[in-house]
Order: C-alpha cells, then sequence, then structure tokens
C-alpha cells in the first residue's frame, strides 16, 4: 500500500465531497429555517438556497463558485505511524482537485494579486497538525470562502468588560457584516487564549455539527442566548429582512492570561461546508461526515 | 411588488419603472466584473482608452464565475454573485462613464453607488448569495470573454442566459434603498437585543 497515495486520493474525493455537497446537519437546519422564516423576501431566498443544494448534488458541481481557500484539519493518532510525506500528498490533492472536480483558482500572492492557478501558494492549502491518541489520520476539509472569512473580527476585550463585552462584541459583529457574508450564518466564536488562539478557535467552531452545543452547560446556553439575539435583529436571509440570519451559534474557549479576554468571531456562510474521514494505519478509509464518496 | 421579465440591452425608461422590492428575470447578455474588472475599465475610461465592449444598457454581474474549458469551448459551472462592497470605489464612476443599466451581486452598495443609481438611470439587484449553480442553470453559453490576463475568476465573462434569476431590486433609481431600511429596523432591534443579553439596562 502507498500511503501518500492513499492519502492524495482521499484528500481529493473529500475536496469534492465538501464543496458539492453541503453536511446533513446544515441540510436540516435550513429545512427549519424555511419553516420558520416568515419575511416573504427571505422565504425565497431560503427557497433559492434549498434549490441551489439540490442542483449541485444533481448535477455534481460546486453549491458555490467561490470554492474558498482551502483549509486541511489533521487529527494524527499516536500510533498512526509516520506523517512524513503528509504535506505533500495535500499539496498535490489540492492541485489535482482544482484541475479535475474543477475549482476556482482563489490563491493569490497577497501583495502581487498573482494568482498561482491552481489553489497552493505559501503555507496554502493550510494544514492545521493536531495530535490525539488512535491508530488514524483524521483529514478534514474546509474550503473556507471569502464573503464570510472578510467579515470575521478578533477584539482583544478588558477583562472587566467580561461577559457582557463578549456578548456585545458578538453580536456587534454579525450585525456590522449584515447581507455581505450570506446569511443564514453559522457564527463561530473563540474565546479566550491569546490573540490567533482567539480566532482559530472561533474557526474550529465553525466545525462543529449545529445540532452539538458546547459539552459545559454555561457555553451552551451562551451559544443559545447568542442565537436567539442573532436571530431577533432581523438581518435575515442575505440581510433582506426576517428571522433567520444564523443558523447555529458555536464557542470554543482556552483559559487566557489574567490581563486579557481576546474573542474572535469567524463566521461562516450557509455553504457551510466541510467533508472528514479517516484514514487507518492498515489501509482502511472511512468516511465520517457524508455518507458517500461522490 | 411585482415581477418583470427583461431583455437586454435596457432601457433607461425600463429601470426609471422598477422599484425596491421587485422581482426580475432577465434574458440576454450580461458580463461578470469584479475588483480589477472595475479598476481596470474606469482607468481606460480616464486615458481615453476605449472598452473591448460597448457596456451600454448592459447588466453588469459582480461575480466570479467557476469556468471550465471543454472541447475548445468555455463553460461555466457555477456563478453566484460575490461581495458588492468591494466594488463601491469605481461603482459610481463607471455608472457615469459607461451607462450599464443593471447592477447584480450581493450585500448592496454604499451612497456613492445610490447616486449615481438615480442621476445616470440604473438599479441594483440583489440574486441569492451562494446560489451558484442555480444561477448557472439560466447560461446558456459563454459568449466571449476579454481581459483574461486578470485570472479566470476576474475576467470580463459575456454570458447568455435565459431568465436569469430571481433578482431582487434592493436600490432603485428614484432612491429606494432596502438596505438602509433594513439597517434602520436592526438598529432599533439592536437595543431591544442588548437590554435582552444584558449588555444595556
Amino acid at each position: 500500500m502507498n500511503l501518500s497515495k492513499l492519502i492524495e486520493e482521499t484528500a481529493v474525493d473529500l475536496l469534492r465531497l465538501a464543496v458539492i455537497e453541503l453536511p446533513i446537519d446544515i441540510k436540516q437546519a435550513l429545512k427549519k429555517a424555511a419553516q420558520l422564516e416568515t419575511s416573504e423576501i427571505g422565504k425565497m431566498e431560503i427557497e433559492a438556497i434549498t434549490e441551489n443544494i439540490k442542483l449541485a448534488e444533481q448535477l455534481k458541481r460546486p453549491v458555490c463558485q467561490d470554492t474558498g481557500l482551502i483549509i486541511f484539519n489533521l487529527d494524527v493518532g499516536d500510533e498512526f505511524g509516520s506523517v512524513a510525506g503528509i504535506s505533500e500528498a495535500l499539496i498535490r490533492a489540492t492541485k489535482k482537485g482544482t484541475a479535475s472536480i474543477p475549482l476556482r483558482p482563489n490563491s493569490v500572492h497577497p501583495i502581487t494579486r498573482k494568482n498561482t492557478g491552481d489553489n497552493t501558494g505559501v503555507k496554502i492549502p493550510y494544514i492545521s497538525w493536531n495530535p490525539v491518541k488512535g491508530d488514524y489520520l483524521q483529514i478534514t476539509v474546509f474550503p473556507k470562502g471569502a464573503g464570510s472569512e472578510n467579515m470575521s473580527a478578533l477584539s482583544m476585550i478588558k477583562p472587566g468588560e467580561g461577559l457582557v463585552g463578549v456578548k456585545k462584541f458578538v453580536l456587534d459583529t454579525v450585525i456590522c457584516a449584515g447581507g455581505q457574508s450570506c446569511p443564514p450564518l453559522i457564527v463561530g466564536v473563540g474565546i479566550g487564549g491569546t490573540c490567533d488562539l482567539a480566532l482559530k478557535l472561533a474557526k474550529l467552531a465553525l466545525l462543529r455539527p449545529l445540532n452539538k452545543h458546547h459539552f459545559e452547560p454555561v457555553i451552551a446556553q451562551l451559544e443559545k442566548d447568542l442565537l436567539e439575539a442573532i436571530n431577533s435583529t432581523g438581518i435575515g436571509p442575505m440581510g433582506l429582512g426576517g428571522r433567520i440570519t444564523a443558523l447555529g451559534v458555536n464557542i470554543e474557549y482556552a483559559h487566557c492570561h489574567t490581563a486579557s479576554l481576546p474573542v474572535g468571531v469567524n463566521l461562516q456562510c450557509w455553504a457551510a461546508r466541510r467533508a472528514t474521514a479517516r484514514i487507518f494505519r492498515d489501509g482502511r478509509v472511512k468516511f465520517v461526515s457524508h455518507k458517500n464518496p461522490i | 411588488m411585482s415581477t418583470y421579465k427583461l431583455k437586454t440591452p435596457i432601457s433607461e425608461e425600463a429601470v426609471r419603472n422598477l422599484h425596491v422590492g421587485d422581482i426580475i428575470y432577465i434574458s440576454g447578455t450580461i458580463l461578470t466584473a469584479r475588483d480589477q474588472a472595475h479598476q481596470r475599465a474606469v482607468n481606460f475610461h480616464n486615458q481615453g482608452k476605449p472598452l473591448p465592449l460597448n457596456l451600454e444598457g448592459m447588466v453588469i454581474f459582480h461575480s466570479g464565475p467557476l469556468v471550465q474549458r471543454k472541447d475548445r469551448k468555455w463553460e461555466i459551472g457555477a456563478a453566484g454573485p460575490t461581495t458588492s462592497s468591494r466594488m463601491e470605489p469605481f461603482q459610481a464612476e463607471f455608472i457615469e462613464a459607461f451607462k450599464p443599466r443593471i447592477i447584480i451581486g450581493k450585500g448592496g452598495m454604499g451612497a456613492r453607488t445610490a447616486e449615481a443609481l438615480k442621476k445616470f438611470g440604473a438599479v441594483y439587484c440583489e440574486f441569492t448569495g451562494g446560489a451558484a449553480v442555480l444561477a448557472a442553470r439560466s447560461v446558456r453559453h459563454v459568449k466571449d470573454v476579454k481581459w483574461l490576463n486578470l485570472g479566470l475568476p476576474e475576467a470580463l465573462w459575456l454570458l447568455e442566459v435565459e431568465e436569469f434569476g430571481p433578482l431582487f431590486v434592493t436600490m432603485d433609481s428614484h432612491g429606494g434603498n432596502l438596505y438602509n431600511q433594513i439597517a434602520e429596523k436592526v438598529e432599533q432591534a439592536k437595543l431591544i437585543a442588548y437590554k435582552k443579553l444584558g449588555i444595556i439596562f
């Protein structure tokens, strides 16, 4: 078995799966949103979204033309074996997937804006390594669109402002984004840590399925309260008014310095694309987020 | 709120007839243009250089489509709208210089664009963000492409479309602006949400 080839092929399958078919929890949340939305224009927007999701699956085309900047989140088991060559395999997968799926080439030099044409570049795809216990390598592909990413924000709140400051910042960030991040949104919130960790946690929070609240009741309650507040603003689908501005609020936290309270908010449009598979040491591949690879 | 089916090229009279809340479907040709295309077009105009296409009566779509070359023909796989506010620095000059009648995007545009819509007779419409396959479905074929050196997403794609929509008229040529209406309501709702969250008392 050529492990590097297996990782490459699995990553291409995951990229295809992620951009074409949304995870079941997102589809369920949109279905519920369609029932709860009362504004006429908001209803039409959710109908267009639902129709688009169906068409993408039928025609095997990416659900949105912005197929994102490619992120790979890796959980590497301590008994998986060597990690040599994994990065290279994922870079090859990105190039291959860009040509064959196809993906829109989105990766440009930050200053010259020259497009590399294959979605790779310096530190891109972004590969995040997380060591875990186990005999597998879990790959999550997370193509992140720019519309929602552009409205993300960090605040170094004064610890004295506490929870009230956190709530205000999250709500204000969503209000400031208005329709620009393609609501209904998923709002990822990272509380604590350092400035970079807060944003990283906010992004990780977006990978948690919508039907799972945080395991700590106090955080789960905060998720519920913020969702209710966001949905009372009237921003609505696509910002054209309505009840459903967000499908969910997911929070992750880390302990932080006694003098700090960083809060990161990472917004995700309704096209919340992610796909996960586990590759075991013996070469078995198990798709975790979707039933079958496309 | 009315529904209109429009054919390109579109007259100033036809867009003056449109109001916020109307829904339209467009048949004919539309042109994609994003940040760099807008910037280059405005620069060309300022330098007295002609554009490769006449844009009068035209529909401009803020979109960076996903394009594939098949059997020496271009095919559009997905083509949803991109965030229009990025084009705000150029849009008013663009409308004045080239007289397009309909701008399609998402998220709305600023005060200078709103003024240009009024002054020169054009409307801004929103297509559902992310609904890129739905948008691509009404593209019959790619008629032409210019400025390919800007990269595939930024190039000017001239698309033949049939009943492209639904498009929501959100900024009209009479000063009507759905984003401003929503923003006012959100501002009021925000205070109630602040109270509920214990941010203010």
